[in-house]
């Protein structure tokens, strides 16, 4: 019994770390100018407790093998144990745990504790159930205002979004089904939710943000390579959660005037 | 301390009970009630696996029409996903390791004839039994359970109108849920002034067998986070029903005003992680208890280092209460905050290995018998091991950019709380079966739904995270309307045939179960040689646990294979004994 358990053990840990190492499944080609940093902290940390697990797993397979009851006359040890074991190992866990967190505390900062450039495309995201709209402020830079209550989802585009046509400032205003943005330029993204939480998740881009009811949060990230990216619902938010798609696009600047400037006549 | 007041005890000492109703329904025993208990988690054990078998058949078959159901929608999918892991968190994975085993054992492991408040512990027993019952008569009203997934976030839980189930069907998951949290928090007092006051004299904190240290801690943790989570569910109920709006901002549905304002949905998401994350420890703490029993019975072994052991139990009860933020790191908290909780998180890493090295430790130079319990006692440590280290990914708010809300989160979380929790108490169902049917449950029944078991739950949930790393997001009811996904089907079709045969598997158990309470051979009063009070009483054990006599403690409740002595065990009411080393 002590050899099965030590094959099995061993045969699903190898298994594992296997489709691990050959990256069968992975995370998709990074696409934004944070992904490099994050994809490396996740290959830093996967090699840390890959190798705890590996390390974990093949000693218990072979404890309970070498260990075995084989019938002979010898007791067991006797021993409650071993203090100084303990403190080497309780600082080593401390040290590993803490410092894998430390060392990545830098591109957390990066990603969220400053705040978008000067220079940054304002793109403000809004979820309902269970589309995404997106909002462009126009040449004066400025979001017009919505109201609840003239919000009409039926309707779509800025109907769903409740702008308010007596607003001078909501008169540029660009509502589009599709995110549009230029490359290479960071993106700030306001994040707006009308109904229940959703989550907007661009995963080429490693972006991820719910989208909470009552709260508009700002976010940023900087495509690097031009290309259409799949946009999905992260959170659970209704029956149409899983259907809750958009598009990114990312194009040269010129494409991105050229494509702003259209939306814009079409407004007038 | 008083560890032993014959006044309280001797007030406890109730009669036994004659007549059918007052021996096995309306029971004061705590026997009786933890069987209850048991039996009641067992029975939503087999409805939690059910649903979650509905929705493996629906995500890869999506069009299927099934026999008498029929075909399974987007939305009766989600349905599946709440009411699944409600039943699993709440009556199984609270109920069996605490209700059914701790109420069963905890009297007896620490020479008591009964729970400290008899009456009180029938009562939270029957609570918890209306909880369930009003749970599940949500799936038989109009519009069907809820669909907002166990954590049930606001405003999606809290308006009526936000999707089919959010009418009465969400209102009887809420009561349900306060009721549950009403009996818990009866059950928390019993065992944490039991644990207290009721100990046989001689058994000092310091001797009290691990299991009973993992329940008092869970006690402890139970009583204060089902508190917050009954007043959050109040509130709830209220900004549904009353029109008050506690979780529920400006906002619309439908192009409806919602008739809300001024409410925060991330109220919500503190409230119920407050208590949600130390629930996580509320399934774990019981089977690590448990398993470190297993692992000194059946090693012939002292536990490694059973100091470091209470140190251990304590800091992650502690810390577990610190931690809560990181289920929100995307949820629009401060980053900030999001970076002080992540280091919490990655401390409450360090007493879990600690017991992950002792649990080694104490396999080391033992003499291992592969009984059953302990077979389970080792795919227990084996998946503790593998659910805890995807934590550190996820407890790092840079991975959980794109981890958080993939199928890396339920791979993590069904290895460690799920399945590991699971695994405790298959292993602590056949350790004490024999004494409370007082038979002996078939060995190679055993066996074989072990092995099913354990390579089935890896199977099943080690794929999970491949899937959240390729970026599959939880809660979808069909990968059909995002185009990345359609390469991750072959993988999803793998875990479903995966989980049937594990589901299989499980009738293996149910009919070892069944058959050996009336059919196994007979067991003694210590099958196992094993060293704590609960085997030196008969088997099964009297009304009052010690027939008439209370034990004296004289050791603690690992001594195996102590030099000198007669045996390889020294029971805790055998005389001191004075080791030469």
């Amino acid at each position: 019994m002590g050899l099965v358990l030590l094959i099995v053990i061993w045969l699903i840990t190898f298994v594992s770390t296997y489709f691990f190492m050959a990256k069968t499944w992975w995370l998709p080609a990074g696409a934004s100018a944070a992904a490099a940093s994050i994809d490396h902290h996740f290959t830093v940390t996967y090699i840390l407790m890959g190798f705890v697990f590996v390390a974990a797993q093949v000693s218990l397979g072979y404890l309970v093998w070498k260990y075995r009851d084989g019938g002979s006359s010898k007791k067991a040890t006797y021993s409650h144990g071993n203090v100084t074991l303990e403190i080497v190992w309780t600082v080593l866990t401390t040290v590993l745990f803490v410092g894998m967190n430390l060392a990545s505390s830098s591109i957390w900062a990066s990603e969220r504790f400053r705040p978008a450039g000067e220079n940054a495309v304002h793109v403000e995201v809004t979820g309902m159930q269970f589309a995404w709209y997106f909002r462009y402020p126009g040449p004066d830079g400025k979001f017009g205002l919505t109201k609840p209550e003239l919000e009409d989802a039926s309707a779509g585009g800025e109907a769903a979004l409740g702008l308010d046509a007596n607003d001078p400032a909501s008169k540029d205003d660009v509502v589009t089904g599709v995110m549009v943005v230029p490359v290479n330029r960071e993106v700030e993204v306001i994040l707006r939710a009308h109904d229940v939480i959703h989550s907007f998740y661009v995963p080429s881009m490693r972006f991820k943000q719910d989208a909470v009811p009552g709260l508009a949060i700002h976010m940023h990230f900087t495509p690097i390579q031009t290309g259409d990216y799949e946009i999905a619902c992260a959170e659970l938010c209704g029956l149409g959660h899983y259907k809750m798609h958009g598009m990114l696009k990312v194009v040269s600047q010129e494409e991105f005037d050229k494509w702003l400037a259209a939306r814009e006549a079409e407004k007038q | 301390m008083a560890t032993h007041d014959f006044a309280a005890q001797a007030s406890h000492a109730h009669e036994a009970p004659q007549g059918f109703i007052r021996k096995w329904v309306f029971s004061l025993d705590h026997k009786v009630i933890g069987l209850q208990y048991y039996f009641l988690a067992l029975a939503a054990v087999f409805v939690g696996m059910f649903l979650s078998l509905l929705m493996r058949i629906h995500l890869i078959w999506p069009g299927a029409a099934l026999p008498i159901l029929g075909e399974i929608k987007p939305e009766t999918y989600l349905t599946l996903v709440t009411m699944h892991g409600t039943i699993m968190v709440f009556f199984v994975l609270t109920t069996a390791p605490q209700g059914g085993f701790g109420n069963y054992f905890l009297p007896i492991q620490i020479g008591a004839p009964d729970m400290a408040f008899p009456v009180l512990n029938m009562l939270s027993f029957w609570t918890t039994l209306l909880g369930f019952i009003v749970m599940i008569a949500a799936f038989f009203v109009a519009g069907g359970a809820p669909l907002h997934g166990w954590t049930g976030y606001a405003p999606l839980s809290a308006l009526q109108s936000a999707g089919p189930g959010e009418g009465l069907g969400a209102d009887l998951w809420i009561i349900s849920i306060a009721i549950f949290c009403i009996g818990a928090l009866m059950g928390a007092l019993n065992f944490i002034t039991t644990t207290l006051d009721m100990r046989a004299k001689g058994m000092t904190m310091m001797r009290m067998p691990l299991t009973v240290w993992a329940w008092f801690v869970t006690a402890i943790l139970g009583l204060l986070a089902f508190g917050v989570l009954l007043s959050a569910g109040i509130l709830l109920l209220m900004d549904r029903n009353l029109g008050t709006s506690f979780f529920v901002p400006l906002g619309t549905i439908n192009g409806q005003l919602t008739g809300h304002k001024g409410g925060s949905p991330l109220l919500w998401q503190h409230l119920f992680w407050f208590f949600g994350h130390p629930e996580v420890y509320i399934a774990i703490l019981p089977a690590m208890g448990m398993c470190s029993q297993l692992l000194s019975v059946f090693s012939r072994k002292p536990i490694f280092g059973y100091k470091a052991m209470v140190y251990a139990i304590l800091a992650i009860g502690f810390l577990g209460f610190m931690v809560w933020g990181h289920h929100m790191f995307m949820s629009g908290m401060s980053p900030y905050t999001a970076f002080a909780f992540s280091v919490m998180t990655m401390a409450i890493g360090v007493p879990s290995a600690i017991k992950t090295f002792n649990w080694l430790g104490t396999l080391m130079r033992g003499k291992i018998r592969f009984s059953s319990p302990m077979l389970f006692a080792i795919g227990f440590v084996s998946l503790f091991v593998s659910g805890g280290i995807s934590g550190p990914f996820l407890a790092q708010p840079v991975l959980d950019i794109p981890l958080h809300d993939t199928y890396f989160v339920p791979g993590h979380f069904h290895l460690i709380m799920g399945v590991a929790s699971i695994f405790g108490i298959f292993a602590a169902t056949y350790y004490w079966f024999p004494k409370m049917f007082g038979r002996m449950m078939n060995e190679s029944m055993a066996r074989w739904h072990f092995w099913f078991s354990l390579i089935g739950t890896y199977a099943i949930f080690m794929p999970m995270h491949y899937l959240g790393m390729a970026g599959m997001p939880r809660r979808y009811s069909q990968m059909t309307e995002v185009a990345y996904l359609h390469d991750l089907i072959p993988l999803q079709k793998f875990i479903t045939y995966a989980a049937f045969i594990t589901i299989a598997g499980q009738l293996i158990f149910l009919v070892n179960l069944f058959w050996s309470m009336f059919k196994g051979p007979k067991a003694s009063d210590n099958p196992w040689e094993a060293t704590t009070l609960e085997w030196i009483t008969t088997t099964p054990p009297p009304h009052d646990n010690f027939g008439g006599h209370t034990p004296v403690v004289h050791n603690g409740p690992y001594e195996y294979s102590v030099p000198g002595a007669p045996r390889d065990y020294v029971m805790q009411n055998d005389p001191e004994i004075k080791p030469a080393h």
